[in-house]
């Protein structure tokens, strides 16, 4: 199994703080400015990173992903330009672990087994496969996990108890709550149920939990890294792009506005 | 059927507990919704079999939507094609003008057992959401239907229709605007509420249960027919014909014959500008295995694993999809899949006017336009079924601009 997420986690509960993971989708905009904003991920307080995977049919994302998504893909995103990415960012930096989300269907085309070798090797740490419940997930999950990657699950408001233990069982690197019923970048989940929620998933795992979806603010990463390990802020990132974008500015100064909103969000936690 | 019964020798027996057909079907959805898939599963299981609620089913059918439907010797149409004789079942003359009722009506009266109070679908061309919308307003359910905004441009007849029946039409914009984003959209209501939602799927795809469940709703039509025929002729007939866009018309047709080794089974895809232009509907000829939409199943697809775009002139067809017990039987050579352009599609819609006085939906003109191909090569004494799954009055304005005319 790769070991930086296992590192950065304990690196983590060392500070007694939890880790900040920003979602971005992979080529959103282009190439060039999405390596851009990959790249100053880390100094800008990202203890994480989780790099979406383009997909033409994001079910489970709202508008402000969807439309990354698209973004994305209209500017030549493909699955072996994502790895390169990884690659590339690779090169300067070891330790900030990467993980990948996104749907089944790409993966499937690419082949399973060679996108896991490929990804393993080029420096991902971990999938996150948003159409893959554990009653589909055999075909990945163990490959996953013998290649050496951590298979993220998601647990969510609606999976009772008996569903956990089955979600958690092959779960490794994290666990990945949906803090809402809903999309990405929606509404937000009420805190005191988002709490207790966490509260009864840590009865069943030793893992570190994220807690993702409709997370938006620094107020709310502040909050929400009271009782969980990780907070995932996704949609107000790639929304911070798309402004950007609507701005006219150049590579450098939408990687610096995407940095500066990380920033204003790690702050919540230290 | 049990749905527990293991895979046997039988073409009729999945999917297994699971929802796999081999390796196509399944439920690969957010895990937000796999609860609820699972408590529509166990409702499914539970009430499929179950008198009363088969016997509801049965009264609305007869009484409102008015089947049985019709097998009809289509006289002029043989005489013109000069070979096999060719019957149509009418399923175009249910309420709401297709097939697509017996399934709405067989879900929501799931939903109602199921206490859900509110219900969601999406449509191409509107006829699934005319269908939902139609019993909604019956059983008095708010209803939302989610359509792409290409589509509403386009079908927007069944728009104001839907409207009239008290449905709320969502535009949706993301994507290409079309079916499959409409699809998604409604999968993301579902999501976000779980609570009081049934969501009516209008084909024989989509996460386990639904391509069980839409299939044994649209078996009513293959269920008639082989007592019809029996009838008519004494005897079962030597080819079936139905179109295919998500599969569910020609399922409905196909699934009680297929362990009738004698019986010839064909479905027609939408070949749209022809399967070599890349611009088509015909997932099973010019797609590849993949996931979307909670099933694996033939899709039109990138080297990349993108979705493409469907084109057919028949907004019903326009799906990059297909059920997975179709690309199960596929696999399987137990039933012929074959393509059908725009054009060939058209010819035989007007033909069809001209000899039979029936005025036919784009969809099922492509199963006639198959019969165009194959019956004159076939003798006077064979039989053939072609499922007349909906009639043409939304399509008049698509047919008028195809042929230069104004209306």
């Amino acid at each position: 199994m790769t070991k930086r997420l296992q590192t950065r986690f304990e690196a983590l509960a060392k500070k007694n703080r939890a880790g900040l993971v920003t979602f971005i989708t992979a080529g959103d905009p282009s190439p060039e400015i999405s390596l851009e904003i990959l790249n100053g991920l880390p100094e800008a307080g990202a203890d994480i990173i989780e790099l979406g995977m383009p997909f033409s049919d994001p079910m489970a994302d709202g508008p402000a992903i969807q439309l990354s998504s698209q973004r994305a893909l209209n500017n030549g995103a493909s699955m072996i330009k994502t790895l390169e990415m990884v690659g590339s960012f690779r090169e300067k930096e070891d330790e900030t672990p990467i993980i990948l989300m996104g749907y089944f269907n790409p993966i499937y085309r690419y082949g399973s087994q060679e996108f896991l070798n490929d990804a393993v090797a080029i420096g991902v740490d971990g999938l996150i496969i948003v159409d893959l419940p554990p009653e589909e997930d055999d075909e990945l999950c163990h490959a996953c996990l013998t290649a050496g990657l951590n298979w993220i699950r998601l647990t969510t408001p609606t999976s009772d108890n008996s569903r956990l233990s089955s979600i958690l069982k092959n779960s490794s690197g994290f666990v990945y709550h949906v803090a809402i019923t809903g999309i990405t970048g929606t509404r937000s989940a009420e805190i005191q149920e988002l709490e207790s929620t966490v509260k009864r998933i840590r009865s069943q795992t030793l893992l570190p939990i994220a807690v993702g979806f409709g997370v938006k603010s620094q107020s709310q990463v502040r909050e929400i890294g009271r009782f969980a390990d990780a907070v995932v802020v996704g949609s107000a990132l790639v929304n911070t792009v798309k402004s950007a974008l609507e701005e006219n500015l150049t590579k450098q100064q939408i990687g610096l506005k995407v940095h500066e909103f990380v920033s204003e969000l790690a702050t919540g936690l230290r | 059927m049990n749905s527990a019964a293991p895979i046997t020798d039988s073409y009729r027996s999945g999917p297994d507990d699971s929802g796999h057909f081999g390796i196509f079907g399944g439920r690969f959805v957010a895990e937000t919704l796999m609860p609820l898939i699972l408590e529509v599963n166990q409702a499914w299981q539970k009430y499929r079999h179950d008198e009363r609620y088969l016997a509801d089913i049965r009264y609305y059918a007869e009484h409102y939507v008015g089947r049985p439907s019709p097998l009809y010797f289509a006289r002029r149409l043989t005489n013109h094609l000069g070979g096999a004789k060719i019957y149509f079942k009418r399923d175009e003359l249910n309420h709401t003008g297709s097939h697509k009722i017996n399934n709405t009506l067989g879900q929501i009266l799931l939903a109602r057992r199921m206490n859900k109070r509110r219900i969601i679908a999406e449509t191409g061309a509107g006829q699934h959401g005319v269908a939902a919308a139609t019993v909604c307003a019956l059983f008095d359910l708010p209803c939302v239907v989610y359509m792409g905004e290409t589509d509403i441009e386009r079908q927007a007849p069944n728009v104001f229709r839907m409207k009239l029946l008290g449905t709320e039409v969502v535009p949706v914009t993301s994507g290409t605007a079309t079916l499959k984003d409409a699809m998604n959209e409604a999968l993301r209501d579902w999501v976000a509420n779980v609570e009081d939602t049934f969501y009516i799927i209008g084909t024989c795809a989509g996460p386990h249960p639904y391509p069980e469940m839409v299939r044994e709703f649209q078996s009513v039509i293959g269920r008639e027919t082989r007592e019809q025929i029996m009838q008519w002729e004494n005897r079962l007939p030597d080819v079936l014909i139905a179109c295919i866009g998500g599969g569910s018309n020609a399922m409905g047709l196909f699934h009680p014959f297929l362990d009738d080794p004698s019986v010839e089974i064909i479905g027609v895809e939408a070949g749209g500008l022809g399967i070599e232009t890349g611009q088509h509907a015909a997932s099973l000829s010019g797609g590849l295995p993949g996931v979307l939409h909670g099933n694996r199943t033939y899709l039109l697809q990138n080297s990349d694993g993108q979705i493409r775009d469907a084109h057919s002139i028949s907004a019903g067809l326009d799906y990059p999809g297909i059920g997975p017990e179709h690309s199960w039987l596929y696999e399987q050579e137990r039933i012929e899949y074959v393509s059908v352009t725009d054009q060939e599609a058209l010819e035989a819609f007007q033909v069809c006017c001209r000899t039979e006085g029936i005025i036919p939906a784009l969809e099922p003109s492509h199963a006639l336009a198959h019969v165009f191909k194959l019956a004159p090569s076939m003798s006077k004494e064979q039989i053939i079924v072609m499922n007349m799954c909906g009639r043409g009055d939304k399509d008049v304005f698509t047919v008028a601009e195809a042929l230069g005319e104004k209306l």
